[in-house]
């Protein structure tokens, strides 16, 4: 049963629950729901309780947190002070963090409790969940298929009740893509509003963490209290934070909805576009105003992203040496070896890939032809949503052009496999916030999800269309 | 431009990696099949554009110089797989 988090604090309030039952019923439900695979690792059950005896009574004195008795599931990427981060990889089995993530010294200052820690592909290198060395997370929907990924252990993790919310992060998708393929709420935040600090780094100057909710209500409020400027991570931005909890009262009417006809062409499945269509026709009832717009180096986008994003995670992925803090070979004789067979051994097939693809665009005699060039494309790739947003309020398209598809069907083939965060990637690369929410199911009753793509720094429009939508 | 079996050994190399004669050849056929994906890009006149380096910018950030508490040295080799006292342990590097 997926409380929202109002109906959870409406209980506390009248006294019908205290957090120790919230946190035992949390509990409960991920040991029942355990083959979906969505938490690499559930925190102690008695430290939990005991942190919950402690806003519980902090409840009972009024002093009680913007989030309390909301229970939060992390992405096995951001860490947690005392607690196993592994990245999804084995390279990381056993890093017991020493601090604590920016974002989880807020939620914590307003009382959410942190449950555990969600399944992702190998530092969230995947579209799938299918690349973590844990085992992948299954679809609850139908565990036949991928939950989509990075985030995906975060998005199955709120979808089938494991949490009230989640924190997934995102580079080209990995927050959008499993909210839209698990029928749950995902935000990627604009590049700066939510600071990266404790955050395994992938691809710096793409990287976000964005929350996951089963509403849009749930994830606005989580996205207000881990957004802002903090001074551990020198990109985040000093603009204030609106109030997206109110935001979403606000309705449509009047709102200049660009709809860019490069979402809609090759590829993507009927179905899918219906729902799109449908929804885009209720908003223009609600009262927005359809423009078609147009988006011209679209179809770049996913060739630029794998250049910029494996050459940035080439030189972040240096940093597992098997010197200082990760898993280090036992046939280690010579300091090369600690080096080579540490990260040979400590790597999957993707993070590899990737590392070679990275390290070979920005190698000597290689570097003006492909990272230089990304760079300037996602120069015009950027341009093309400052040109948009000179005539429209926020923009829709679908947030993939499939649902779900089946465990393994892609695995063998990495470019197919890319082409997934085809309707993604390019937000990433330019930096605008963007949400997705559900907007249909399919004939097999798999999930659909729209995006709401807005300005920089106005996630308050993405939240406030996606409330309209979520009323439908 | 297309990869061969030396080149993807090379780039091993400077990425710290190796692989099994098998890994190589498949790496070989897969990177050679991303980047003639990615040649699309050259379709586009990029002559006169600026490169991008982040999606956004901000003037200069300026702060005060000011020494805060940082880990103590107990807590930053917490997972360091070999230490003695305060030292990481490595094989001998210098001969």
């Amino acid at each position: 049963m997926n409380l929202t988090y109002s109906e959870i604090r409406n209980n506390l309030e009248h006294g019908r629950s205290t957090c120790r039952t919230i946190v035992e019923n949390y509990l409960s439900t991920i040991e029942s729901q355990k083959k979906l695979n969505a938490f690499i690792t559930v925190f102690d059950r008695e430290k939990l309780l005991k942190r919950a005896d402690a806003i519980d009574a902090r409840f009972k004195s009024g002093k009680a947190g913007r989030l309390a008795g909301m229970i939060v599931a992390v992405k096995d990427a951001i860490v947690v002070k005392d607690e196993r981060s592994t990245s999804g990889s084995k390279i990381l089995e056993n890093y017991i963090s020493p601090y604590n993530a920016t974002v989880i010294e807020r939620l914590e200052n307003d009382d959410a409790i942190i449950i555990g820690k969600t399944n992702l592909d190998e530092f969230a290198m995947g579209s799938s969940n299918e690349n973590s060395a844990y085992g992948p997370a299954l679809n609850p929907i139908d565990p036949t298929r991928v939950p989509g990924g990075s985030s995906g252990g975060s998005a199955v993790a709120v979808a089938a009740g494991l949490a009230t919310t989640a924190l997934g992060s995102e580079t080209g998708g990995s927050v959008r893509l499993p909210a839209s393929f698990c029928g749950v709420v995902g935000l990627k935040p604009t590049y700066g509003r939510v600071s990266r600090y404790g955050l395994s780094a992938f691809a710096s100057s793409f990287d976000q963490i964005g929350p996951i909710g089963n509403n849009v209500a749930d994830t606005a409020l989580i996205a207000s209290v881990i957004s802002g400027l903090d001074a551990h991570d020198t990109t985040t931005a000093n603009i204030p934070v609106a109030d997206y909890f109110s935001e979403i009262k606000k309705n449509v009417k009047g709102l200049k909805i660009g709809i860019p006809k490069e979402y809609f062409g090759q590829g993507i499945q009927k179905e899918v576009e219906e729902a799109v269509q449908q929804t885009i026709k209720r908003l223009v009832s609600a009262g927005a105003e359809p423009v078609e717009i147009s988006l011209p180096h679209t179809e770049y986008g996913i060739a630029t992203y794998y250049i910029l994003v494996t050459a940035e995670a080439s030189s972040n992925l240096a940093r597992y040496d098997g010197v200082r803090y990760t898993h280090r070979s036992a046939d280690s004789k010579t300091i090369n070896d600690v080096f080579v067979k540490s990260r040979s051994e400590g790597f999957g097939p993707e993070v590899k890939r990737r590392i070679m693809l990275g390290t070979y665009v920005l190698s000597a005699g290689y570097y003006d032809a492909y990272y230089k060039k990304a760079q300037k494309v996602r120069t015009l790739i950027k341009k093309d949503f400052v040109d948009a947003f000179s005539k429209v309020d926020c923009i829709v398209a679908p947030t993939s052009p499939t649902v779900a598809f089946k465990l393994g069907e892609k695995t063998d083939d990495p470019l197919s496999m890319y082409l997934s965060d085809v309707y993604t990637v390019n937000i990433n690369i330019a930096g605008n916030p963007s949400l997705s929410v559900p907007c249909g199911k399919n004939s097999n009753n798999l999930p659909i999800g729209i995006q709401i793509i807005a300005k920089d720094f106005e996630e308050a429009m993405c939240f406030r269309v996606a409330q309209t939508i979520e009323n439908f | 431009m297309s990869v061969t079996i030396n080149d993807v050994k090379k780039i091993a190399s400077l990425a710290y990696l190796e692989f099994t004669p098998e890994e190589t050849e498949r790496y070989c056929g897969q990177l050679n099949q991303i980047l003639q994906y990615v040649e699309k890009l050259n379709q586009l006149d990029t002559s006169n554009v600026d490169i991008t380096y982040h999606p956004i910018t901000y003037p200069d950030v300026f702060r005060e110089d000011e020494v805060e508490p940082s880990l103590p040295v107990d807590q930053a080799l917490r997972n360091t797989p070999d230490k003695d006292w305060q030292y990481i342990v490595v094989p001998k590097v210098v001969g």
